[in-house]
């Protein structure tokens, strides 16, 4: 389908609002649950794009910028993917391809990432020379310069994918096989553990395992919703917390030097 | 002292909605230096008012700062406490200030990463995606609220922790609390990503059929024997809930068997594969598009 003028304005408005919180990270319209559905909203076709979303939040549920490490940009796959879903017409039907579409999308997003920070390090050499003339009003011109663009790192490619119009996107995606489509849903299922597996790996320490396995099993029973299984979590951990706080004033200082830092921690506590 | 100088609780406000933008400029050589000198503004507007000084505490929080974006509030806080006190005459030097600057922002990363990215994060994603993905427009709403709220109280109240306890801040963080709160969250999220591997993590072998038994009379619906029409349907009904089958052939698929040993069981040996291939130091973004080759290799094989 194509869109009206008011509507491209919006989808890129919502691109560039994603982009500019791809390097916030405080109101989350990057995240694709959100971002995907604003596309949905403006362009008339929520649902869709909604399930879309909903498709990549669980893919992307990992990603985060830790440090000075990008994570792949959850910003232009979400946006790009929901204007191609859109433009494509195909409404549901097309939402397995266009999650596929979102992967490579994420890893060109990160490239312009880089060099939007790289560009920022002569932002904040004019930030330099503003300081010394002790003026407020020039570093702030300098951030909301810097912040906007962040935003056109998104708004820009959605823009070409816009103008690029429906008929090419489209042929594009009626050209993918079948065997292409079913196999890119089937992987789909699959690449969301990867972005467990970076979670994982990060929180893992020998003492939190039994949660994990506990966890696993209690999601097996499939009449505990999200919402029973944390509030499982939660009491488990304050059960812990609890005990191993009784457990430490037991041993006193015997347990010093375990090579547990955290419970020689919990012990001073 | 008559002329002493104190931030209000609208500069403050100001400087807490400014610390939205902390990271807009972020770069490699500083990281969130200029957003930081950003969010002080309306702090440093009150307390400075010559050029000198205002030029002086510019450049001094133009310096290196990086940490998670919304446990920056509470060194934002302790932060503005100090240049209170320096403004109005305390010695506190640059090396101090940025002492407390670099002494905060490692350890309270340390919480923000944890709590906020690998907990709250995933746990409102994954319950905000599962309502998407059934197409409900509440999904999306819930995240953006609950989100919003948990983030905007959260920086408010320690920004405002941080700036009644000053300096005090750091010893206090530096206590039982601090490894609780971490600990407490990397419970709940290994707790939480596991039952996400169960539930969401889809690898499916039932298009591999294990066994295929002619069953024998009587165990299966006998489609032609039945009365035409509604009646027939509400028989059809009626024996399939009184436990028999479907079809003449009971076929067991490969995922049957796994499902009976444990669910789940290949979600969880690819996400382990997943975690050992990033240890190696694999790009997550490699794994990915492996996984789709991998996963279109076995739709053409039939086995997925």
């Amino acid at each position: 389908m194509s869109l009206n003028l008011i509507q491209v304005i919006l989808v890129i408005f919502v691109a560039f609002l994603a982009g500019v919180e791809g390097i916030l990270d405080e109101f989350h319209f990057h995240q694709p649950v959100i971002a995907c559905t604003l596309i949905g909203l403006v362009t008339g076709q929520l649902i869709p794009c909604v399930i879309l979303g909903g498709s990549l939040q669980m893919i992307a549920l990992g990603w985060s910028n830790i440090g000075a490490a990008v994570a792949p940009d959850a910003a232009l796959a979400s946006i790009a993917s929901a204007i191609i879903l859109v433009l494509g017409g195909q409404g549901r039907e097309g939402i397995s391809s266009a999650i596929a579409i979102a992967i490579p999308l994420a890893v060109a997003g990160l490239l312009l990432t880089i060099i939007a920070r790289t560009i920022s390090t002569g932002i904040v050499h004019l930030m330099d020379s503003a300081a010394k003339e002790g003026s407020f009003r020039k570093i702030e011109l300098w951030q909301i310069a810097g912040i906007c663009l962040q935003g056109l790192r998104i708004a820009i490619p959605a823009a070409l994918i816009l103008a690029l119009g429906a008929g090419p996107v489209k042929a594009l995606l009626s050209a993918m096989p079948d065997w292409l489509t079913g196999g890119l849903a089937i992987g789909g299922g699959m690449v969301v553990a990867v972005g467990y597996a970076m979670v994982i790996n990060m929180m893992a320490s020998r003492e939190v395992w039994p949660f994990f396995i506990l966890g696993f099993v209690l999601a097996a029973v499939t009449e505990i919703t999200l919402i029973g299984l944390g509030a499982i979590g939660v009491s488990l951990a304050l059960i812990y917390l609890t005990l191993s706080k009784k457990g430490g004033n037991g041993n006193g200082g015997s347990s010093s030097n375990t090579g547990d830092p955290v419970g020689d921690l919990i012990d001073k506590y | 002292m008559a002329n002493q100088v104190k931030l209000s609780k609208r500069d403050r406000i100001n400087v807490w909605w400014r610390s939205t933008f902390l990271q807009g400029s972020w770069n490699y050589e500083r990281m969130q230096n200029g957003g930081w000198a950003f969010t002080l503004i309306p702090a440093l507007k009150r307390l400075y008012k010559t050029k000198e000084d205002r030029s002086a505490a510019l450049t001094r929080h133009l310096e290196f700062f990086n940490t998670h974006p919304y446990v920056a509030s509470p060194i934002i806080g302790v932060t503005m406490a100090l240049e209170e006190e320096r403004a109005n005459g305390t010695p506190i030097d640059d090396v101090t200030i940025q002492g407390v600057k670099v002494g905060m922002m490692g350890p309270l990363a340390g919480v923000g990463d944890p709590v906020f990215w690998y907990t709250v994060k995933p746990i409102i994603g994954a319950l905000a995606a599962s309502l998407a993905i059934s197409g409900s427009i509440v999904g999306p709403i819930l995240y953006f609220v609950v989100w919003n709220a948990i983030r905007m109280s959260f920086m408010w109240y320690t920004q405002e922790m941080g700036y009644k306890a000053g300096s005090k801040i750091t010893e206090d963080l530096s206590g039982g609390i601090l490894q609780d709160i971490t600990k407490g969250a990397s419970i709940l999220g290994m707790f939480i990503l596991a039952a996400l591997i169960e539930r969401w993590v889809n690898v499916d072998f039932s298009p591999v059929k294990v066994s295929s038994i002619k069953q024998s009379a009587g165990a299966y619906i006998d489609w032609s024997k039945l009365p035409s029409g509604a009646a027939g349907i509400k028989e059809a009904l009626i024996q399939q809930s009184s436990g028999l089958s479907l079809t003449e052939y009971k076929v067991t698929t490969l995922q049957d068997n796994l499902n009976q040993l444990i669910p789940g069981l290949a979600a969880l040996l690819i996400t382990f594969l997943c975690m050992w291939l990033l240890k190696k130091n694999v790009s997550p973004i490699i794994i990915i598009l492996g996984l789709f080759v991998f996963g279109v290799v076995m739709h053409v094989l039939g086995v997925m």
